[in-house]
């Protein structure tokens, strides 16, 4: 575009956490409202300047969290007039800037405040709707499939016996990604990690140990995006969106069309690369949704930054981690640094970031491109974003 | 002793597929118009999305394309069964289900075997379909 209207991100924050709980004493719609404020902050942006409004959550289900963006807006005290409460997971951030670029492009709104927020470790409360036994999960819940680890554990399964992919791989990525936790102060997890610490760490649903597995914690987070014209009088340096792609698949896993290929990573990747006119050499750093070891690895293949299969060696070596040739999951992801239910937009806020040189130890140098891609569900959606500096 | 596991909430779309199981046959939705079997049941075809489709019984043989061996329950009333099976079954008509796969030896399960059906009554209203491995 070239009438101003291109999207750029123009803040980020997130909330503090100690052992992996808020500090401060908020509701969950509190918190919200404050790393919303803090985003806003960044720009020299307010609370009244958002007239668009975006979120996905868990939070206040059965009741005001089934019509989130409503309940969020009356907190917040504001009428937004371009809102979307899309929820496909985890993904839904990724989602969400997209359509916040459309809105922005189209100029429906001016300035898109996407926030989430959950407080599932100070409540005790992880739990994912209960996944009562209806519709499809009739079919599934009976037999007790443990949720949301049994679906991944079978794709797992059946990558290790299509490829010969090992524990041992799967195991590289939690530690590499703990390296990078360690270099993040945020980070909930930052005590040393081996591939052997992995390997005993004890079986949760096979062929996935407790640290294939991403923390449980709280968070919220908040991303600002208006106009590239809007930026040029507000104080963030702001980054661009260039490219976005989302698709889904499936919602109960015995659905799921291939369980050793992620196809909505495959065709996210490809729209949104695509659309920003970027290969993968371009790509400086990438964000990966970890909700599990082997969430990385398949979407490491299906955005096609290796080979169907080859993802086992591609993690091999530590390749991911601080000082290897492909650093990803910087902040220390949601296997080391936080994951309050859904994580996506902690890898966009990260991403951005890195893009602006603030990271300290952990920062990338020279990082202009980066790829966030998120996956949520059980392997079910996938939404993949291209953010450049310009 | 009551049954105090998780029971489908049974649905018009799924009625003749459990009232079958009740009864120890597989019947799932076979397409009349691509010819082609689904599963779960709908009442539109998810093939080619037709919905002149009839229940049909079939042979409950398959082979396990997937499956994870469960060492922490997935809730409390699972905690007896601990370490049990959950898998995906490749039905030979065609449709994927999920299931548990009946063993008293977890690590014998492996991908490709063949299994067939088996009921396990939970209430007097639903029988789960279970596998078991094939002699
Ligand atoms: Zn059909």
């Amino acid at each position: 575009m070239s009438n101003g209207r291109d999207p750029v991100i123009v803040g980020v924050a997130d909330s503090a956490l100690a052992d992996g709980k808020f500090v401060k004493n908020a509701s969950v719609l509190g918190h919200m409202a404050l790393v919303a404020k803090a985003a806003l902050e960044e720009a020299g942006l307010s609370l009244s300047d958002v007239d668009g409004l975006l979120t996905a959550g868990m939070w206040g289900v059965p009741g005001p969290g089934q019509l989130p963006t409503v309940s969020l807006g009356e907190y917040l005290g504001i009428m937004p007039i371009f809102v979307d409460g899309t929820n496909i997971g985890g993904s839904a951030f990724e989602a969400h800037v997209a359509h916040a670029a459309m809105a922005l492009e189209k100029g429906y709104c001016e300035v898109a405040l996407i926030v989430y927020g959950s407080d599932q470790r100070s409540l005790r409360s992880r739990n994912l709707g209960g996944r009562p036994s209806v519709l499809g999960m009739q079919h599934e819940t009976p037999y007790g499939m443990p949720t949301p680890v049994g679906g991944y554990a079978m794709a797992a399964k059946r990558h290790m016996h299509e490829y010969g992919t090992t524990s041992e791989h799967l195991a590289e990525i939690a530690v590499a990604t703990r390296k990078w936790a360690q270099l993040n102060p945020a980070a909930t997890r930052r005590d040393d990690l081996s591939i052997d610490d992995v390997m005993n760490s004890g079986m949760i649903s096979e062929p996935l140990h407790l640290l294939d597995c991403c923390l449980v914690t709280d968070g919220a987070g908040a991303i600002v995006m208006t106009t590239a014209e809007r930026a040029k009088d507000l104080k963030s340096k702001p980054i661009s969106v260039k490219g976005y792609g989302e698709a889904h698949t499936h919602w109960t896993v015995s659905e799921m069309p291939d369980l050793a290929h992620l196809l909505p990573a495959k065709q996210a990747g490809k729209t949104a690369m695509e659309m920003a006119g970027v290969s993968h050499s371009d790509i400086d750093v990438v964000q990966i949704y970890d909700s599990f070891t082997i969430t990385v690895l398949l979407s490491l293949e299906a955005l096609g930054f290796c080979k169907p299969g080859e993802g086992g060696p591609f993690v091999s070596n530590q390749n991911t981690a601080p000082g290897g040739a492909f650093p990803m999951n910087t902040s220390g992801g949601g296997l080391s640094a936080l994951h309050p239910g859904m994580f996506g937009i902690f890898l966009l806020i990260e991403a951005a970031r890195q893009l602006r040189g603030e990271c300290g130890e952990r920062q990338v140098s020279g990082a202009k491109t980066a790829l966030v891609h998120g996956t949520g569900g059980t392997l079910s959606s996938g939404a993949t974003v291209i953010l450049q500096k310009d | 002793m009551s049954y105090d596991k998780p029971l489908p909430v049974i649905d018009h779309d799924s009625r003749p597929y459990w009232d079958a199981a009740r009864e120890g046959r597989l019947d799932i939705p076979l397409c009349n118009d691509c010819g082609k079997h689904h599963f779960y049941p709908r009442t539109v075809c998810p093939h080619c999305h037709s919905d002149d489709l009839k229940f049909d019984t079939i042979s409950g043989r398959g082979t396990v394309h997937s499956f994870t061996i469960a060492r922490r329950p997935a809730g409390p009333a699972f905690g007896d069964d601990v370490p049990y099976v959950v898998a995906l079954i490749d039905l030979e008509e065609g449709p994927r289900m999920m299931s548990r796969i009946e063993t008293d030896t977890p690590e014998s399960v492996q991908i490709d075997a063949a299994v067939e059906v088996t009921f396990v009554k939970a209430t007097d209203e639903v029988s789960l379909p279970f596998f078991r491995l094939s002699a």
